[in-house]
């Protein structure tokens, strides 16, 4: 891992692994939107960042601009020769036009809101039994004992892979968050057991089908042909990505809110028909996920002189918190009634498993608040916080009060 | 009074039809459906001005 400079002025130096960035984005964020709107960066090999609604809606939605090819920002400038196919290596999210709906179509119908609802009854009892295992201890840890092994638990059932792998799954959960600080040598060195073990799911699966997201992909067909294996190899790992700390982190963000706001923490409590709405503040105020484009040409977008392969960083959680779409923007209002957030994403991208995140972050937080009606943070210093694409709670002690 | 949803303009974020379930409902791809032919009544016609200023792709429209 490289040490970098701190950044001094992120209007024109942004970095969001920069410590200052990782512990409190929101001020920055802030300040940008009055003075730029757009910051610029040399690191990354050089790149944008949008602060506004209005920019990030713009290139979210601009896929004659910009390329999802790579959508999470690496250490250095993508050459054309570096750039994976057009397919991209996880596709859909790596996909362009006109491949991108093909390959988002296939995967849309297991993670629909119908076969979403049936799974809540199996996610409710899991977060039960680890509620359970939390048993009676005055300090409970809400992020590494609970919010992180929802949707562990749930992709592992999704993709098929069998519970007695538990383990060898959160090794490779690790290895995969590890992956995104890493060099991209060392990085794909770390992968090369993930990969033997997803192809032997896959061999295993092939030889006995049953009913779950890999032997979906395996019978799924596009034009009457089977998906090629670096499809299905790529949409399954996408899914592991995109599916485990992006919830975790929901989770873990709206327990952090609970357990600093009594006052939400007690409405929620005695008003459980808030919580959908609740829900939707949670996604909106700690939005988890930014992602990134390319800039496919030289042009001058959003007033800005950009380059053939500069990265944009595309901030959601920032356009989130932008007072020209959200009345009392940086205030958490739990019973917010109009609420356009855009922690999902906008345009063709719109997150696949929004269905099944939702239902997770709602059955994980009613369940903890119905088993712990009363808990704070144990020592706000002991919190840490992920950086770069993903930001959430990981270490979160809390505790449970009388 | 009648709603519609743009199926060019939809990406299923899934809003209208959790606020609205009884005006709104989703097809097997999860993208926003209208119920029926979208004729509103008074109360319909404040649920589906909810949905619509919850739509983060501004894909609904209503005609008064
Ligand atoms: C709270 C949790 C989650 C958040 C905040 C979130 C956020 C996002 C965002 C912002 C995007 C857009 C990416 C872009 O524009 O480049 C996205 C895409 C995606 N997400 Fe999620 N996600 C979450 C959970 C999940 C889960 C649980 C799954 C799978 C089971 C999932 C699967 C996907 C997929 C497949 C895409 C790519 C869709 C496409 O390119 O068409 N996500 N997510």
């Amino acid at each position: 891992m490289t040490i970098k400079p701190p950044v001094d002025d992120f209007a024109t130096d942004w970095d969001h692994t920069d410590p200052q960035w990782v512990a409190d984005p929101y001020p920055i964020w802030d300040d940008l939107r009055q003075r730029c709107p757009v910051a610029h960066t040399e690191r990354f090999g050089g790149g944008w960042f949008p602060a506004t609604h209005e920019g990030v809606s713009a290139v979210a939605k601009d896929t004659v601009n910009f390329t999802s090819r790579m959508p999470i920002i690496v250490n250095g400038r993508p050459g054309e020769e570096a750039l994976p196919s057009p397919i991209g290596v996880t596709p859909p999210i790596s996909s362009d036009p006109p491949f991108h709906a093909i390959a988002r179509r296939i995967m849309l119908p297991p993670l629909a809101p119908g076969p979403v609802n049936k799974m809540e009854p199996q996610v409710r009892a899991l977060c039960r039994r680890l509620l359970d295992g939390l048993g009676d201890d005055a300090v409970v840890n809400g992020g590494l004992d609970y919010a992180q092994h929802i949707p562990a638990a749930v992709i592992q059932q999704l993709l098929g892979f069998p519970p007695e792998d538990e383990e060898v799954f959160s090794e490779i959960i690790h290895v995969v968050m590890e992956g995104v600080d890493q060099e991209v040598e060392e990085r794909f060195e770390a992968f090369v057991p993930i990969e033997e073990y997803f192809v032997k799911q896959i061999e295993d699966h092939r030889e006995h089908p049953r009913d779950d997201f890999t032997s979906y992909l395996l019978n799924a067909e596009i034009g009457g042909n089977k998906l090629q294996d670096e499809h299905i190899f790529g949409t399954m790992v996408l899914t592991l990505i995109a599916g485990i700390d992006t919830t975790w982190s929901a989770i873990g963000a709206s327990l952090w809110h609970l357990a600093t706001h009594p006052e939400d923490l007690a409405r929620l409590v005695n008003e459980p028909d808030l919580m959908p709405v609740a829900v939707e503040e949670f996604l909106r105020f700690y939005a988890p996920v930014s992602m990134a484009r390319l800039v496919k040409h030289d042009m001058e977008y959003l007033g800005c002189p950009m380059k053939e392969y500069d990265w944009i960083l595309l901030g959601f959680p920032a356009a989130n918190r932008d007072p020209a779409v959200f009345e009392d923007a940086d205030r958490f209002i739990i019973d917010r009634a109009e609420n356009r957030h855009v922690a999902f994403g906008l345009g063709i991208h719109r997150c696949a498993g929004s269905n099944l995140a939702r239902m997770e972050l709602r059955v994980a937080i009613e369940e903890f608040i119905a088993r712990y009606p009363r808990f704070e943070l144990a020592d706000p210093l002991e919190v840490t916080w992920s950086k770069g694409t993903v930001r959430g709670p990981r270490n979160l002690p809390l505790r449970v009060l009388a | 009074m009648k709603v519609s949803i743009d199926a060019d303009i939809c990406q299923g974020q899934g809003r209208c039809f959790s606020i609205a379930p009884r005006i709104f409902t989703f097809d097997d791809l999860g993208n926003g459906v209208v119920i029926a032919d979208g004729t509103l009544t008074d109360q319909g016609l404040e649920l589906a001005r909810l949905a619509q200023s919850n739509c983060p792709e501004h894909a609904i429209f209503i005609e008064e």
